[in-house]
């Protein structure tokens, strides 16, 4: 599928086209949409909000090795907000981690991919999550054997922003700058949105990367649907055996890319789309200079009715 | 003026074995050994259990301050990356604290940590209910994939340590303070969910974990003098349970004796009760502990006595049972 043979290393910042990674990361939500028709029930809006990101990380920024997802110097990738493991399975498979076809048994009775990561089942799942909170802490365990080992891979943990309501985030995000861990990367999916209501409004989080700055780490905001602004993000990092960690506070939208999900994102946390509108969907809207500046057709599905 | 409580310090691990081995010591030769063993601490990498590692192996301690959930799933992440991590926790912090991390980042995932929960049952008891920790064979017991040990002396840790160290899942410890006086002569041979034998008998069996067999040894001592033979059996692996030892006593000598240092909701006795009740060994059982309340708060040694588990409160118990029709 990324026309790459099994052990292939792909080195980090691949001069994949902005455009490319574009289209990919609409690619992406389709199907994710396939995938929870399949299985009849999934995360479709928090997904969609790290699409983008997603695709960066898998297609340009992490070094990895084409079928082999056990390579010591990989990077790590940990999804924090494990709901969003839907998004990871098209990813995965690309990359020759397991066969294409586990992919149709998604959700299925004791099939490997399930709504949450598992990396007893799943090859290419670095981390088990579920429980929020826990996985910027294994980070930094990984982050601590590269040091011991030598090894300059990075550990990638992406957040949920309601799960920096979590307190043991915070342990984490203090004891991260106190072990120098250069070589650990928190990306907080800033989508605004918890079960209850905004997430700030639930419990204010404000302002995130401030929060993080004040904790020893080097902290700035994004636009998370940017795909310009996360390749510069991505491929400025420091150098892994730098001493202080980043966090990349990226400005989302929850259920972005779909037009209903969007206006009521709570709504589509956790969903079926329905044969109605699963058959009006997808729709995609041609045009040139959508807002983030791209030049080729923007994804996007309409609500078929009311 | 009273007199100052001696009750507790950081001293667990610090006692000599055979050797001239301690708990600490043994485990900073297994590091010496292996540069895949890891030590994690909240602020504990100080005590005699992780400081002489730490003195030989300092790039490889971990101290993550007072964030006992952080140690646990920094030790996954560690776990998940080749390396064995040995995390030192306080009895009433870990299993009750982090039983979550415990469930969710070590067993779920089949991860090598071994969880060093020392200063367990009413070793902090002076300190309050807080540092009571009585539930932790409950927790860990309900946890998949999770094996749990109880050392009694400083041999049986070493066996326990050694033994388990390859073991591919997770390993909790309920250690007691680590310095209890020596039980075993030698280091035991101890095998996988198997109950280790320190007294035949034909007349009752007592089942007794951590702090309590020593108790219980002493009772079976005192009752052979009146010519009451007491089988004794030191439940070092509390999951996997030694069924096969619990049916052979309900058999052999109908009478059974459980005694913990733990809330006797939950505990050995609950498990040694289901073993019983499944296989429908008719056995009598008595289940001695901690009540299923809030704890008195005391030295521990009077709270021992208070709750009668001490040679004497078992001889009764026993007593008690013998009469049982």
């Amino acid at each position: 599928m990324n026309g790459l043979h099994l052990n292939d290393v792909l080195d980090r910042n691949r001069p994949a086209e902005p455009e490319a990674l574009r289209r990919g990361a609409e690619e992406l939500r389709l199907a994710i949409i396939d995938l929870i028709d399949g299985a009849g029930l999934g995360h479709y809006s928090s997904t969609f909000s790290i699409a983008e990101l997603l695709t960066v990380l898998y297609r340009r920024t992490m070094r990895l090795k084409q079928g082999d997802p056990a390579w010591p110097d990989r990077d790590r990738f940990l999804l924090g907000k494990g709901h969003a493991a839907v998004g990871l399975w098209p990813l995965l498979a690309e990359l020759d981690y397991f066969p294409a076809d586990w992919l149709s048994d998604f959700g299925k009775l004791g099939a490997p991919l399930t709504d949450h990561p598992n990396m007893r089942t799943t090859p290419g799942v670095d981390f088990s999550s579920g429980s929020l909170g826990h996985n910027l802490s294994v980070g930094i365990g990984m982050a601590l054997a590269a040091r011991l080992q030598k090894r300059d891979y990075r550990t990638f943990v992406i957040l949920g922003d309601g799960e920096l309501h979590e307190g043991q985030v915070w342990e984490a995000a203090m004891a991260a700058s106190h072990f120098k861990l250069g070589n650990l990367v928190a990306i907080v999916d800033a989508n605004g949105s918890c079960a209850t209501g905004s997430t700030s409004s639930v419990m204010n989080i404000e302002p995130v990367a401030g929060r993080f700055a004040a904790f020893g780490w080097a902290a700035s905001d994004i636009d998370g649907h940017d795909i310009a602004a996360i390749i510069k993000a991505f491929d400025t990092l420091p150098d892994p055996g730098m001493s202080v960690p980043t966090c990349i506070v990226a400005r989302t939208l929850k259920g972005k890319g779909v037009s209903f999900m969007e206006e009521t994102p709570r709504k589509w946390h956790l969903g079926f789309l329905g044969s109605e509108d699963r058959a009006r969907a997808p729709r995609r809207k041609s045009g040139k200079g959508s807002e983030h500046g791209g030049s080729g057709r923007r994804f996007f599905i309409h609500r078929g009715r009311g | 003026m009273g007199e100052a409580v001696d009750v507790f310090s950081f001293t667990a691990g610090e006692a000599e074995v055979d050797g001239g081995e301690s708990i600490g010591a043994a485990l900073a030769k297994l590091g010496d050994e292996r540069p895949d063993i890891v030590v994690v601490a909240p602020d504990l990498s100080g005590a005699p259990i992780a400081a002489i590692f730490a003195a030989r192996h300092p790039e490889r301690v971990f101290d993550c301050g007072i964030a006992e959930c952080n140690a646990m799933s920094v030790a996954a992440g560690l776990a998940a990356s080749g390396y064995i991590p040995f995390v030192l926790q306080m009895g009433a912090f870990s299993a009750l604290k982090c039983a979550e991390q415990i469930r969710t980042d070590m067993a779920y995932t089949q991860l090598p940590v071994r969880i060093l929960s020392a200063w367990s049952g009413l070793t902090m008891a002076y300190f309050g209910t807080s540092h009571h920790a009585v539930e932790d064979i409950a927790i860990t017991r309900a946890i998949a994939g999770l094996t749990v040990v109880a050392p009694s002396d400083p041999h049986s840790a070493l066996a326990l340590l050694r033994s388990t160290l390859d073991h591919p899942g997770p390993v909790f410890f309920r250690i007691a303070s680590g310095d209890e006086p020596r039980l075993y002569k030698g280091i035991p041979s101890v095998a996988r969910g198997q109950f280790l034998r320190l007294h035949e008998g034909r007349d009752a069996t007592i089942i007794a974990t951590g702090l309590a067999i020593h108790w219980a040894f002493a009772a079976a001592s005192m009752l052979e003098g009146e010519g009451i033979q007491i089988g004794v059996l030191d439940a070092v692996y509390l999951k996997p349970l030694d069924e096969a030892a619990i049916l052979e006593a309900a058999w052999e000598t109908g009478r059974i004796l459980t005694v913990e240092e733990h809330n006797v909701a939950g505990g050995l006795g609950t498990a040694v009760a289901d073993v019983l009740a499944r296989n429908g060994a008719g056995a009598k059982l008595s289940v001695h502990g901690l009540p299923d309340e809030h704890l008195l708060v005391a030295r521990p040694a009077e709270l021992h006595a208070h709750y009668g588990l001490t040679p004497e409160g078992i001889v009764e118990k026993i007593r008690t049972l013998l009469e049982a029709r």
